[in-house]
C-alpha cells in the first residue's frame, strides 16, 4: 500500500464520531451500573452467601455437574463464573457425549506428514507444499437457520470464517451443506430462501467465493434444517497463529464489534435444546445478528495486523463468547488473566457481567499483544476503523480473575472450565427397527425395462429438487470474487488456484447422505467420506485431508447415540484406508423435533491438493466423438437411492457397498489421467446412478450422448454402486487409458459416445437435451419463483 | 514509461484485488488507492471496483461518495482523467453525480450471479475504444442493486449523445431500463458498467477473456497522451 501511513496517523470522520459514541456509552454505562453495582454477585458474597440458590438448572447444567463446579472452586459459584461453566460445559462447547468416541480420529490417524495443526485447534491446518498451508473446517449452524433462517444462516457462514482467520490464515472460500424439509412444503418457502439468502448476503459482503456444497430434501429436516458451513484459507507455513495466552504481562485486546445481547446463552440453551419439547417457552433464546462489512474490516485488519507482526496469540469469538475466549486461551497459554470487565465496549449499557461473558455478538476477535506492541497493534485497528480496547492481562497467576467495577466477580482455574469440562459414556443401543429397515429390501421394487417407464423414472429423478439444477440457488452466490476460482458448481468439486506462478491449488467438496446413513451409520458415513475424496479426485486433485460436521438426534437417546458412534467408528476406519487424517469438525446433537431425531447425517468434507489447475478436469463433456468410459463396477444396489426414495417412496435395505481400497484405486485413475492428459471430461457417480450423471454432463458441455447398456437397464441406469466414475477420452487416447486402468486394476468399460441433440439410451429411450434441460432446470424455480 | 492505473479500496471493497490483476494482465502498472488519503497519487487513470462499500448498508455508494479519496477524484474527472466504475464502483459514481440515473434493487429482489452477454454500444469512450460497436461479449454480472433507472429525460439524452456505453443483449437479467448495462459520461472518461470485465480476463478463472479490451482500451489512451 502506498498510502496507509497517512490514514493511520490521522483518524477519518468515522473513527471521531465512534469515539465520541464510546465516550457518551462509557458515561451512560457508569450510571447504570451504579445502580446495578450493589446487587451484583461477587466472590466475596458467594463466601459468604454459600447456600444462596441458584439457577443452575435454567441454564442448562444437571445438578451433578453445579456440585462439581463448588468442588472445584471451594466455594458456591458468583453468578459470572456459573454463566462461564453453563457455557462452557454445554454440549456445543464441552463435546460432552461425543469427546469419548471423537478419540478414535487420533487412535486410528494414518501416518501422515501433511498436518501442521490438528485436532483441538480452531481448524487443522495442511501443508501442501512450496511453503504454503491451507486450513479447513466445517461447523454447523442448524438450530438458528430454524428460528430467524437469514441471520441464523448468515452468522453461520460469519463464524467459521473467523475459525479460519484465526489461524493466521487469509480466508480464501467458503462452501454450505443445506438439507431442508419436503421442497414442496410450506415451512421449507420460509426456511429455504431465508438460509440463501442471509449465505449470500454474509458470503457476498464479505468478498469470498462460494465454490460448491449440496443441497437436500427430507421430511427428517422439516422442522430442523442442517446448514453447514466451511470456509477454508491459506497461509505460508511460518504464519501459524496459535490460540494461547502466553508471556505475563502481555496484553489482552477485545476488537471488532461491540459486545451487545445477542444470542445470550445461545450456547448452551439454543443449541442444545431440540424443538418443541417441554419448556419451550421458559428459554427464549435470541439468534445473532450478523455484520458481513464488519467482518471484511475484521478479515482484513487481522491480516495486517499479523503481517506486523503484533500478534501473540489469537482467538475468534464464537459461541460462548468472551467466556470462551478467555478460559480457552489462558488454558492453552497455561497462564491466568486479569480482565476488567467493565472496559468490554458495549452496545447495551445495562449489560451485567454474566450477560457480557455470555454474549455471542458477532464480529469480535481476541488478541494477545505485547505491551511494547500495543500501540501499533491499535493504529492499525484504527486505520481499519475497527474498535480495539485492551481489557486485561495475561498473569501468571494459573488463575482467571475478572473485575467488575473493582469488586473480584471470577476467580477460577481457566483449565477447569475449558478442558475438564464433563466427559458423558452415554447408553448406546441398536434400535429394534433398524432390523426391519434392512429387511425390506428395495430387491421387491418393480424395475420395469420398457423404454417409456425408463425415460419417465429418468425426467423424475432428474427433475426432482434433489437431483435437479441448482442455479437457482448458486445464482445468489458469488462464486468469482478474488479471481481464483478454478471450479465451482455444478463442478464435482470446488477447485482454487493457490499460486499464479506455479499453478498450485486445493480441491474441495463436501457430502453426506442421511438415507444411507439411516440404513446403516457406518457404512453410510464412510460412502460420504468415499464421495467426497472420489469427487475432489475428478477435478484432478490429490485428496489430502478430511473435516467433518456430525449432524444427529439427542445423545440422550441411546439409539442416536448407537448411530453416532457407528458413524465416527465409519469415519475413522475410513480415513485410515485412505490415509489420509481427519484434521478437525463440529458435533450437532439435539437435531430433533419432538422425540423424532433427523436421520444421521454426517456431512464429510475433503481437502485435495492440485499440482497445476490449469490442467483442472470439468464434469461437462468438452467435445461431440469423445469415448464415454465408465469407470468401476455397477452392481444391482438400490437402498438408500435417489430412484427408490423418488420414484417408489422407497427407503430400506442396506446402503451400496463401501470398498474403499476400491475408492483409492479411482482415484489414482482420475489424478493420473488427468496428469497424462488423457481425459477430457470427469463426472462422479453418486445420488441417481449414471443417468443423473449422463444427464448432468449433457446439459453442463450443451453436447449430448449414445450409450449402449450393459446388463439390465434399471440398474445400469440408476443403481448408487459406489467407486464409479465416468471420464470422456479422444478415440486416439483409449487405449492409454485402457492401460492405465488395467495397470491399476479398475474396470473401465466403454458404454457409449458423445455427440448428438439428446442423450440416447439404446434400446431403451432418447429425450432431447432440451426436454432434459426443461426438467432439470425447471425443479427449484417452479417450488420457489 | 508505464501507465499507472490507480485502483481505489474503499472500506468493503471487494473486487479491488482483481481490479489490480486486470490492471497488471493489460500491462500496465496497478497502484493502491486508499479512501482516507486525498490524493491519486499522479496516477494515470482510476478504477472504482465493486464490493460492498461501508456494507452498502445505507443506498449503495452513498457513503463511498463522500470518501476524502473522491474529491480529488471528481476534479480530476472533470478536467478528462479516465475513471471506470464497476458495480460497486458504477453505484458510487451515479452516487457522485459523475453519470446520470442511478441503481436500484434487482427486479427478482435476489443476488445475481450469471455469466451474460452485453453490446458494446459506444466503442469510442476511454475504457472501449478497442471493442468494435456493436461487438457483443460475455462477463460475468453479480449484484443485487444492479437495475439501472434514470428518468426519461435524462435516458433520451443518454440516446440522443450515445451515451449508453452497453446493453445486455441476452436477456435483461435485472430490470435495467433499455438493457442499459454500462454509461459514460458525455466527454467520454468517466464510464460506470454493471458486470465485471475484470473478472473475463483469464480464461482460466473467468468465462471468456472478452472483459480485457476495458483495460487494454484506456492503456493506449494513456500513452498516445
Amino acid at each position: 500500500m502506498i498510502n496507509d501511513d497517512k490514514a493511520a496517523g490521522e483518524p477519518t470522520s468515522q473513527q471521531a464520531a465512534s469515539q465520541q459514541a464510546a465516550s457518551q456509552q462509557a458515561a451512560s454505562q457508569q450510571a447504570a451500573s451504579q445502580q446495578a453495582a450493589s446487587q451484583q454477585d461477587t466472590v466475596q458474597a458467594a463466601n459468604a452467601t454459600a447456600a444462596k440458590p441458584q439457577p443452575y438448572a435454567a441454564l442448562g447444567l444437571t445438578g451433578a455437574e453445579y456440585g462439581r463446579i463448588g468442588s472445584i472452586l471451594g466455594r458456591r459459584p458468583t453468578d459470572a463464573e456459573l454463566a462461564i461453566y453453563s457455557v462452557m460445559w454445554s454440549e456445543h462447547c464441552s463435546y460432552k457425549s461425543s469427546r469419548k468416541h471423537l478419540r478414535q480420529f487420533a487412535d486410528k490417524a494414518p501416518v501422515t506428514d501433511v498436518l501442521l495443526a490438528g485436532i483441538g485447534e480452531n481448524a487443522g491446518v495442511v501443508d501442501i507444499g512450496h511453503g504454503y498451508a491451507v486450513t479447513f473446517k466445517i461447523e454447523s449452524h442448524n438450530h438458528p437457520s430454524y428460528v430467524e433462517p437469514f441471520q441464523g444462516a448468515a452468522t453461520g457462514v460469519g463464524g467459521i470464517v473467523r475459525d479460519i482467520l484465526a489461524m493466521g490464515a487469509r480466508p480464501v472460500a467458503v462452501m454450505d451443506a443445506l438439507r431442508f424439509g419436503p421442497a414442496d412444503a410450506p415451512d421449507t418457502h420460509r426456511v429455504l430462501p431465508g438460509v440463501v439468502a442471509g449465505i449470500s448476503f454474509y458470503g457476498n459482503c464479505l468478498g469470498l467465493p462460494n465454490i460448491g456444497g449440496e443441497l437436500a430434501f427430507d421430511p427428517c429436516y422439516a422442522g430442523n434444517p442442517l446448514v453447514n458451513a466451511l470456509c477454508v484459507g491459506v497461509l505460508r507455513h511460518d504464519e501459524l497463529k496459535r490460540a494461547a495466552a502466553t508471556g505475563p504481562g502481555n496484553k489482552v485486546i477485545l476488537f471488532g464489534s461491540r459486545t451487545g445481547p445477542d444470542g445470550i446463552g445461545g450456547a448452551s440453551v439454543l443449541a442444545s435444546a431440540s424443538f418443541g419439547g417441554a419448556g419451550e417457552g421458559a428459554k427464549r433464546p435470541s439468534v445473532q445478528v450478523g455484520d458481513p462489512f464488519m467482518e471484511k474490516l475484521l478479515v482484513e485488519c487481522c491480516l495486517e495486523l499479523y503481517g506486523a507482526g503484533v500478534v501473540v496469540g489469537i482467538q475468534d469469538l464464537g459461541a460462548a463468547g468472551v467466556a470462551c475466549a478467555t478460559t480457552e486461551l489462558a488454558a492453552a497459554g497455561g497462564t491466568g488473566m486479569q480482565i476488567a470487565l467493565d472496559t468490554v465496549p458495549l452496545r447495551d449499557a445495562s449489560l451485567g457481567p454474566a450477560e457480557i461473558l455470555m454474549s455471542e455478538s458477532q464480529e469480535r476477535m481476541m488478541a494477545i499483544v505485547t505491551p511494547a506492541d500495543v500501540e501499533q497493534f491499535l493504529a492499525i485497528c484504527a486505520k481499519w476503523d475497527v474498535l480495539a480496547t485492551v481489557i486485561g492481562e495475561v498473569t501468571d497467576t494459573g488463575r482467571l480473575e475478572m473485575t467488575w467495577r473493582g469488586e473480584l466477580v471470577v476467580d477460577i482455574p481457566p483449565g477447569s472450565a475449558a478442558d475438564d469440562g464433563p466427559v458423558y459414556d452415554r447408553p448406546v443401543r441398536r434400535p429394534g427397527s433398524q432390523d426391519g429397515l434392512i429387511a425390506d429390501e428395495p430387491s421387491r421394487l418393480p424395475r420395469p425395462s420398457d423404454g417409456a417407464s425408463l425415460r419417465a423414472a429418468l425426467l423424475t429423478v432428474v427433475g426432482s429438487a434433489d437431483a435437479g439444477d441448482k442455479t437457482w440457488v448458486t445464482e445468489q452466490y458469488d462464486s468469482y470474487v478474488r479471481g481464483d476460482t478454478v471450479l465451482a458448481m455444478p463442478h464435482d468439486a470446488g477447485l482454487l488456484r493457490v499460486d499464479e506462478a506455479n499453478g498450485l491449488g486445493v480441491a474441495l467438496a463436501v457430502d453426506g447422505n442421511g438415507r444411507f446413513c439411516q440404513l446403516d451409520p457406518y457404512q453410510g458415513t464412510r460412502l460420504a467420506l468415499a464421495e467426497a475424496y472420489r469427487n475432489v479426485a475428478a477435478s484432478g486433485a490429490r485428496p489430502l485431508a478430511v473435516t467433518n460436521c456430525l449432524n444427529f438426534g439427542s445423545p440422550e437417546d441411546p439409539a442416536v447415540m448407537w448411530q453416532f458412534t457407528e458413524a465416527v467408528r465409519g469415519l475413522a476406519d475410513g480415513c485410515l484406508e485412505l490415509g489420509i487424517p481427519v484434521t478437525g469438525g463440529n458435533v450437532s446433537f439435539y437435531n430433533q423435533t419432538g422425540r423424532a431425531a433427523i436421520q444421521p447425517t454426517p456431512v464429510v468434507g475433503v481437502l485435495g491438493v492440485h499440482d497445476d489447475v490449469r490442467r483442472r478436469v470439468r464434469s461437462g463433456f468438452t467435445a461431440p466423438g469423445d469415448n464415454i468410459v465408465l469407470l468401476g463396477e455397477t452392481r444391482p444396489e438400490f437402498g438408500g437411492s435417489l430412484w427408490a426414495w423418488l420414484v417408489h417412496g422407497h427407503l430400506g435395505g442396506l446402503p451400496p457397498k463401501a470398498d474403499l481400497d476400491v475408492e483409492r484405486r479411482l482415484a489414482e485413475v482420475l489424478v493420473s489421467a488427468s496428469s497424462e492428459g488423457l481425459i477430457e471430461s470427469a463426472h462422479d457417480l453418486s445420488d441417481g446412478g449414471l443417468a443423473v450423471a449422463l444427464a448432468e454432463s449433457c446439459l453442463a458441455g450443451k453436447i449430448g450422448c449414445s450409450v449402449a447398456p450393459q446388463g439390465e437397464l434399471t440398474t445400469f441406469l440408476f443403481s448408487e454402486s459406489a467407486g464409479r466414475a465416468i471420464v470422456t477420452v479422444p478415440s486416439e487416447a483409449q487405449s492409454e487409458l485402457t492401460n492405465l486402468c488395467a495397470r491399476i486394476g479398475v474396470p473401465a468399460t466403454v458404454i457409449g459416445v458423445t455427440g448428438g441433440p439428446a442423450l440416447a439410451v439404446s434400446g431403451g429411450f432418447t429425450v432431447s437435451l432440451n426436454e432434459l434441460a426443461a426438467a432439470h432446470g425447471a425443479a427449484l424455480p417452479a417450488l420457489f419463483g | 514509461m508505464t501507465a499507472r492505473i490507480g485502483v481505489v479500496t474503499f472500506p468493503g471493497s471487494l473486487d479491488d484485488h482483481d481490479a489490480r490483476r486486470a490492471v497488471r494482465t493489460a500491462g500496465a502498472q496497478a497502484v493502491e488507492l486508499w479512501h482516507g488519503d486525498a490524493t491519486l497519487h499522479s496516477v494515470d487513470a482510476v478504477i472504482l471496483p465493486g464490493g460492498f462499500s461501508y456494507g452498502d448498508y445505507l443506498r449503495c455508494g452513498a457513503i463511498a461518495r463522500f470518501a476524502p479519496v473522491m474529491g480529488e477524484l471528481i476534479a480530476a474527472a472533470g478536467k478528462g482523467l479516465p475513471v471506470l466504475g464497476i458495480c460497486n464502483g458504477f453505484q458510487i459514481l451515479c452516487e457522485a453525480h459523475l453519470l446520470p440515473g442511478a441503481l436500484t434493487r434487482n427486479l427478482a429482489r435476489r443476488f445475481i450471479n450469471r455469466d451474460v452477454t452485453i453490446r458494446i454500444e459506444n466503442a469510442s469512450s476511454a475504457w472501449t475504444s478497442e471493442y468494435k460497436a456493436g461487438q457483443e461479449i460475455t462477463v460475468v454480472l453479480k449484484s443485487g442493486e444492479g437495475a439501472y433507472v434514470a428518468t426519461d429525460e435524462t435516458l433520451a439524452g443518454l440516446h440522443r449523445k450515445g451515451q449508453v456505453l452497453a446493453r445486455y443483449a441476452s436477456g435483461n437479467p435485472n430490470g435495467s431500463v433499455a438493457d442499459i448495462a454500462g454509461v459514460v459520461n458525455e466527454a467520454g472518461n468517466v464510464a460506470g458498467l454493471m458486470p465485471h470485465p475484470e473478472h473475463a480476463i483469464d480464461a482460466l478463472t473467468g468465462p471468456t477473456v472478452d472483459g480485457l479490451p476495458f483495460f487494454t482500451s484506456v492503456l493506449q489512451l494513456v500513452r498516445a497522451a
